[in-house]
């Protein structure tokens, strides 16, 4: 063979293997939406989005209570995460000392890589028979942001750090020879340079938590209804799909699919809205 | 500058890489054969969950007796059962209830009859209830054990999903619509709800019989109650006074498998009924 | 003075922030570790399940579990490499597609996992005909790891420095010959990061596989049978089944502890990469 065959098909097969992984994502999305277009011969895009009546074997698919249960969840987890996890980054990459900054980080990273289903099961063995005081049975709204805060918040923290390390070491420094206190070098310094990381950041572990399945599905109680109190059970779209998708048919099963378009679509927004962009911040756990 | 190439990665680590991923692709390789031989002799069940454990037992017994038959069970609720056999996915459906009008194009066989009854905690002093105190417990209408001579707690009521056969009875039997029911907890798989009810003292559920007596026999924290003061129990469903029963049947297609057709006739024949009364199921009368 | 009170209230908070943190972690992570690794022998490791789970160990499901991993790798390594070196090479040759290419791999690493499930589900199990099988959850498990691996691929060998390219060049090596020679073996430490990081995704994945490789839990006796991946097992034996949480925990133990390896084996690669960065040949 030429050389200039053999560096042809090379690149061809290079282009190939590229363009097969750019277009998965799109490949993704066409095939979601189409297994999820046959629901709308049964029910229209607005009942779809306001009705509460999630009744697939009698033809009702509103999937109002479920979308409402969803974000409140994920709200609920991200409200409680995030001042934990910004505290951590903060008290991490300031205040701690080197020994412990380390070991605090490593335990971080370590978090962010246990599966949902552990935490699903930490969850339910250990701390729903704690919510059962609060109020039986102990699966509900609550339960389900804790144990989802606690998931997203290495995320939180992950990307706070690496926020806060990119801030050039010069002007800290600047900061540390006027005699400036650390809170005061965090506060007008570190934070506003740090401020887009941060917020990507917050993005970022709110997608994971509307993402999320196992975990929130072995806790929440998994009632469809919109919930009046933190201590009601909810259904969020992505433990609806796991609970019926063994045994759902046509137009239920496309309705499942049109729960999973929904996550998809909410939390490719809030990706993109991150900005989560293709430069050497490539660490997302 | 140029042999410095060779510094990044010596031959020998590339040997290593490429010796490893040949290993894993052989032994995937070796792997995938197999399946050619053993796809005549496998045969898929999925449906209900109340059947899947004596389809389980059924299947280990026919497979000592047919070596080289691989008969798998997947669980996932009655409508799986019925879409998994439409759809060609399965060999033979679950399904714990008769074939509905709109499910002509199947074929059913009876393998077990079941019964389904409320449970509640072992601890709980409650030992039955009416058909009507049960219709007033799941619409609402009275939310606290102490209306039974119970606890001062309020009830968690456990409920099936949506596509769950055990569901469909239970809303006809006691003439509800799945509307009225506001639930605590929504459950998939029996097992499921007896985890759930053996974890909650307030907490009252329903399940098959079958199950929940094997459960109980496994020392699950849960006790049957009466139905309109008939003891909910496996002999009560054989002699027919238990009211709330159904049938548990293999579902085919018109153009059933032969090798299906072999294991549903082992299903029913009466070498079977040992294993069905050990479950807890009624074996139907041959 | 008010200044440095208040700073002084900011420091205690953060790190009461942290600590609390730090001790859920803990907590969970005890919990989960002395509960399992108590009970664990090496029988747990090599008997079958039996009895729904509660009794018996978990041969099986490590059995499946690694297959579908092994066979999710042998899919998505060389088409990861190829694609890692489309984006690290020609980058410079098709400026805006490889910065599709890259945007849209980025998203889909955000994509959550469920998706992927009902993508294979509807894909792999029903379009394709490989029904509820192993080769169906490792394919949609290549295509959930795929990101992680280019990313890893086209990292490292950005990580090598200009000079090397521009002396081949100026060698007159073709192509083929600097990929080969070359770029190939750079690629591998971070093709091997890649893996080590899509092998640790993988196994903490649950709800990918629920709908693809399935829940039966016996021996496999080919890719296309379902199979039972551990993290599905945990959840099965948490969730449906009464008097399954002393092996789920047991469970849980085992692949926290595989994770744990996993998170030990890419620190010793990073570090390896780590000590060998040149001036990256940006694009």
């Amino acid at each position: 063979m030429s050389r200039q065959s053999a560096d042809r098909l090379l690149s061809i097969g290079l282009m190939a293997a590229g363009l097969l992984s750019g277009v998965l994502l799109l490949f993704i999305v066409l095939f979601i939406s189409m297994e999820s277009w046959p629901v709308l011969h049964h029910t229209s895009l607005s009942t779809l989005l306001t009705s509460t009546d999630w009744r697939p074997s009698m033809g009702g698919f509103g999937l109002l209570a479920i979308l409402v249960g969803s974000l409140s969840v994920s709200f609920l987890a991200l409200l409680l995460a995030a001042p934990l996890g910004l505290a951590t980054a903060f008290y991490l990459s300031v205040y701690a000392p080197p020994k412990i900054a380390a070991f605090g980080q490593k335990l971080i990273e370590v978090m962010a890589g246990i599966p949902s289903v552990v935490f699903g099961l930490w969850g339910l063995v250990t701390l729903v028979p704690i919510m059962v005081h609060l109020s039986p049975p102990g699966t509900s709204l609550l339960t389900a942001g804790i144990v989802l805060a606690i998931m997203i918040a290495p995320t939180l923290t992950v990307f706070s750090l690496l926020a806060i390390k990119s801030v050039p070491m010069a002007t800290v420094q600047s900061g540390r020879a006027l005699g400036l206190g650390r809170g005061t070098i965090l506060r007008t310094i570190i934070l506003p340079q740090a401020r887009p990381g941060i917020v990507t950041g917050i993005l970022l572990a709110l997608a994971r938590a509307l993402g999320e399945t196992m975990a929130v599905m072995m806790v929440a109680g998994n009632v469809v209804h919109i919930p009046t109190s933190l201590l009601d059970p909810v259904r969020t779209l992505t433990a609806n799909i796991a609970l019926e998708m063994g045994y759902a048919l046509e137009a239920h099963r496309a309705a499942l699919f049109m729960s999973g378009l929904l996550v998809m679509l909410i939390t490719l927004v809030i990706v993109m809205a991150a900005g989560f962009k293709s430069d050497g911040t490539d660490k997302a756990p | 500058m140029v042999s410095s190439y060779r510094s990044i990665v010596s031959p020998k680590t590339l040997a290593k890489f490429g010796a490893a991923f040949a290993l894993a692709a052989a032994i995937l390789y070796g792997f995938i054969p197999e399946s050619g031989h053993g796809e005549q002799n496998r045969i898929l069940l999925t449906g209900s969950s109340t059947i899947a454990p004596l389809a389980a037992e059924l299947a280990r017994a026919y497979e000592k007796a047919h070596p080289g038959t691989r008969i798998d069970v997947e669980t996932g609720g009655s409508s799986r059962g019925i879409s998994d056999i439409r759809r060609g996915l399965a060999d033979i459906g679950m399904v714990s209830r008769a074939l509905k009008p709109t499910e002509s194009d199947l074929v059913s066989h009876l393998v077990a009859r079941d019964g389904v009854a409320l449970i509640v905690h072992k601890t709980n002093p409650v030992d039955g209830l009416t058909s009507d105190q049960t219709s007033a417990l799941y619409t609402r209408k009275i939310a606290n054990w102490s209306a039974f001579g119970g606890p001062d707690q309020k009830v968690v009521l456990v409920h099936k999903a949506q596509g769950r056969s055990t569901l469909e009875i239970f809303l006809k039997y006691f003439g509800l619509s799945d509307d009225d029911i506001r639930p605590d907890v929504v459950i998939g798989d029996n097992e499921q709800g007896i985890k759930t009810v053996a974890a909650n003292p307030s907490a009252i559920g329903y399940v098959s019989i079958g199950t929940a007596e094997t459960a109980i026999e496994h020392g699950n924290a849960i006790k049957l109650l009466h139905l309109d003061g008939i003891a909910a129990s496996t002999a009560h469903v054989a002699d027919g006074r238990f009211p709330m029963t159904r049938a548990l049947n293999f579902v085919t297609k018109d153009t059933s498998s032969p090798k299906a057709a072999d294991f549903i006739a082992y299903a029913q024949s009466d070498s079977a009924d040992a294993l069905i009364r050990s479950l807890a199921f009624v074996p139907p009368k041959r | 003075m008010k200044r440095s009170v208040s700073n002084r209230i900011l420091a205690t908070s953060f790190a009461g922030g942290a600590f609390l943190l730090a001790a859920l972690f803990l907590w969970i992570l005890g919990d989960i570790l002395w509960r399992g690794l108590a009970g664990i022998d090496l029988a747990f490791l090599i008997q079958n399940p039996l009895n729904a789970g509660r009794s018996g160990g978990i041969r099986s499901v490590l059995v499946a579990t690694l297959y579908i991993i092994s066979l999710s790798i042998v899919i998505a390594a060389p088409l990861g490499l190829l694609a890692g070196m489309f984006l690290s090479e020609l980058c410079h040759v098709y400026p805006r597609i490889s910065r599709l290419i890259r945007q849209s791999l980025d998203t889909l690493a955000g994509v959550p996992s469920i998706i992927f499930g009902l993508f294979g589900n509807a894909v792999f199990a029903q379009y394709l005909g490989f029904r509820v099988s192993i080769l169906t959850g490792a394919l949609t498990l290549a295509v959930m790891i795929l990101p992680f691996l280019i990313r890893s691929v086209e990292h490292s060998l950005r990580s090598l420095p200009a000079y090397y390219h521009r002396s081949a060049q100026a060698l007159g090596l073709s192509r083929t010959t600097i990929m080969g020679h070359i770029l190939l073996p750079a690629a591998l430490p971070g093709l091997s990061t890649g893996l080590v990081l899509g092998i640790g995704r993988a196994l903490a994945e649950t709800a990918a596989l629920v709908f693809t490789s399935g829940y039966v839990a016996r021996m496999p006796g080919s890719v296309f049978d379902s199979g039972r991946a551990l993290s599905v097992h945990i959840f099965d034996l948490a969730m449906n089944v009464p008097g399954g949480s002393t092996n789920a925990y047991k469970s849980a133990a085992v692949l926290v502890a595989l994770l744990l390896i996993i998170n030990l084996a890419i620190m010793a690669l990073g570090h390896m990469r780590n000590r060998r960065r040149g001036e990256p040949n940006g694009c």
